[in-house]
């Protein structure tokens, strides 16, 4: 039974398969894995909205969308009617076809990294051995989309916009890929498949994640700070600044190339986050032994969930950053403390199992952070902001 | 030749030619970036799953994107009004078919057309990642070492604030 239950999309999918005839079966496998894919992340973009909106306009003190449906529940099929049946503006002197295909340059690669995450146990639509590197390579091309969008337009806010969200990205990207590099050293495989098998199992009640280890802790911090500029969300939604910039390199996308933007973006985020979970949250395993008769695929969408209200939190909660406060935290901050990072997670290789050897590399770890936010913040006197006119 | 293989040459190819000859330099950028994934699907073709990879992260994710943030920097991205081409593409012509000839008659008739073919070595990222951990440990090293420590000195640079501002 627990089995079954772990297994049905597998069995489901293996069952519909078996209705085609031989040699079209690889073919139709896959496309039913396609499939799969599309559907279940488009439905969650779609829940997300939802909940993005419900979520701030509570933080925000408000009720947020309430009149589609109960509990306006339908209120992502009105969003998505209207941005169908919107007019569909190109400006007069925009580049034609480049301001065509920018969404979808943004759109078919995210759903090309989502095809390596382990949502399940055996359920992963690409399991290839360079997993995460066909994750990052993927990524590469949303930078290509931005600004393929923000130049066509022939508006400055949208390549200022393309500009600036081009340099947050490639200095976001270092932090990222070697916040990821240290799971990559414990578990000693790319495969997504591979790191996720690394973290099963239970030491005591405490799951293996590698979360639960120092360099894993400051790992995953670092990953998913990282991964919101990435996606350009608030506070490092500087790219499209509503209140300076229109909206950024999309500015000038109406109807439904601009929900195809919202869509690349949300699913950007899956993406990431589930490469987060794949890489330090165990993936789809449980968190408690106890709890192993829960499909796996249950879990890894629960963490998913968890991560998106801690992303609609952090939106809800924090202003946004300075240019210059971007860039120096992600090369004055974030590199370096990868870096260090990486050397802790190589001690703690090659250390003897044990309360001390967590206590040295968390030491280490904190150690670092201390010396660099005080070189940092060296110099520079803090006190209380002083409005001349807004007081 | 494979179908897949004429389509993925030929559109490598013609995007190649593209980025040589239209007159908007963003354009050429953009086929530029289709080159370069062109070459990454051949590689991928072949069995080459990391240099495939490598590829798309590094030309069209870095290169490309590095090419971009230049000619937005530097100058207007209008098309120029004059000619593109070179006033003496002629001579230019003439060289570029005379070594291409020359090349490719000196390939056809060394004993590398005539050999037999061996058969493909299997070349999977593990294999790669052994190789790089065990033979050819040290070279890796000391490019990680020079490349941790050209991103720690650009760093360092961008870190200091002017003094007197």
């Amino acid at each position: 039974m627990v089995g079954t239950l772990d297994q049905i999309f597998v069995t489901l999918k293996h069952w519909l398969v078996d209705f085609v005839p031989g040699q079209y079966q690889s073919v139709f496998s896959a496309l039913l894995s396609v499939a799969a894919i599309v559907l279940t992340f488009a439905t969650l973009f779609a829940l997300t909205t939802l909940l993005e909106r419900k979520g701030l306009g509570r933080i925000q003190n408000r009720y947020g969308p309430n009149r589609v449906g109960p509990y306006g529940l339908l209120q992502p099929i009105a969003d998505g009617l209207k941005a169908l049946t919107k007019e569909d503006v190109i400006p007069h002197t925009a580049d034609k076809v480049v301001h065509f295909i920018a969404p979808l340059v943004l759109v078919v690669p995210v759903f090309l990294a989502l095809a390596v995450v382990p949502v399940g146990r055996n359920m992963t639509a690409l399991d290839m051995d360079a997993g995460v590197l066909f994750f990052f390579a993927a990524g590469a091309a949303t930078e290509l989309s931005v600004f393929m969008a923000g130049w066509s337009s022939r508006n400055k806010y949208s390549l200022l916009g393309a500009m600036r969200a081009i340099a947050q990205m490639i200095s976001y990207e270092v932090p990222l890929i070697l916040s990821a590099v240290t799971v990559i050293m414990a578990a000693g495989s790319l495969s997504a498949v591979k790191i996720v098998e690394a973290q099963a199992g239970y030491c005591g009640i405490v799951p293996r994640w590698y979360v639960l280890t120092p360099w894993g802790l400051a790992g995953f911090l670092l990953f998913m700070v990282a991964a919101t500029a990435e996606s350009n969300r608030s506070p490092f939604d500087l790219p499209e600044s509503e209140s300076e910039l229109v909206a950024g390199y999309y500015t000038e996308y109406s109807g439904f190339k601009f929900a195809l933007f919202f869509l690349g973006e949300y699913l950007g985020l899956f993406a990431v986050s589930g490469l987060g979970i794949t890489l330090f949250l165990g993936g789809w395993h449980a968190p408690l032994a106890a709890l192993g008769w829960v499909p796996s695929w249950f879990w890894f969408f629960t963490k998913l969930l968890a991560l998106i209200a801690v992303f609609i939190w952090v939106r809800g909660t924090l202003p946004r950053l300075r240019m210059d406060q971007l860039m120096g935290l992600a090369w004055k901050f974030m590199v370096p403390m990868a870096l260090v990072n990486i050397i802790v997670a190589g001690l703690w290789r090659f250390m003897s199992a044990g309360l001390a050897r967590w206590a040295i590399c968390f030491g280490l770890v904190a150690a670092a952070y201390w010396l660099l936010g005080r070189s940092l913040a060296g110099g520079k006197q803090l006190a209380k902001r002083v409005y001349r006119y807004a007081d | 030749m494979t179908a897949s293989f004429a389509i993925i040459a030929a559109l490598t190819l013609a995007s190649a030619v593209a980025a040589m000859s239209l007159r908007n330099l963003v354009h050429c950028v953009l086929m530029l970036m289709v080159t370069f994934a062109g070459l990454a699907v051949l590689y991928l073709q072949l069995g080459a799953q990391f240099v495939g990879f490598a590829q798309i992260l590094i030309y069209i994710g870095a290169v490309a994107i590095l090419i971009v943030f230049a000619i937005l920097l530097t100058r207007g991205s209008e098309p120029p009004r004059q000619s593109i081409f070179s006033a003496t593409w002629v001579v230019g012509v003439g060289i570029a078919v005379t070594v291409f000839g020359l090349l490719s008659a000196m390939i056809l008739s060394s004993r590398a057309v005539t050999r037999e073919m061996r058969p493909l070595p299997e070349a999977t990222v593990r294999q790669i990642g052994e190789q790089l951990m065990n033979k050819y440990v040290l070279p890796l090293e000391v490019i990680g070492l020079l490349l941790t420590a050209a991103l720690i000195g650009a760093v360092i640079i961008a870190m200091h604030e002017k003094e007197g501002k």
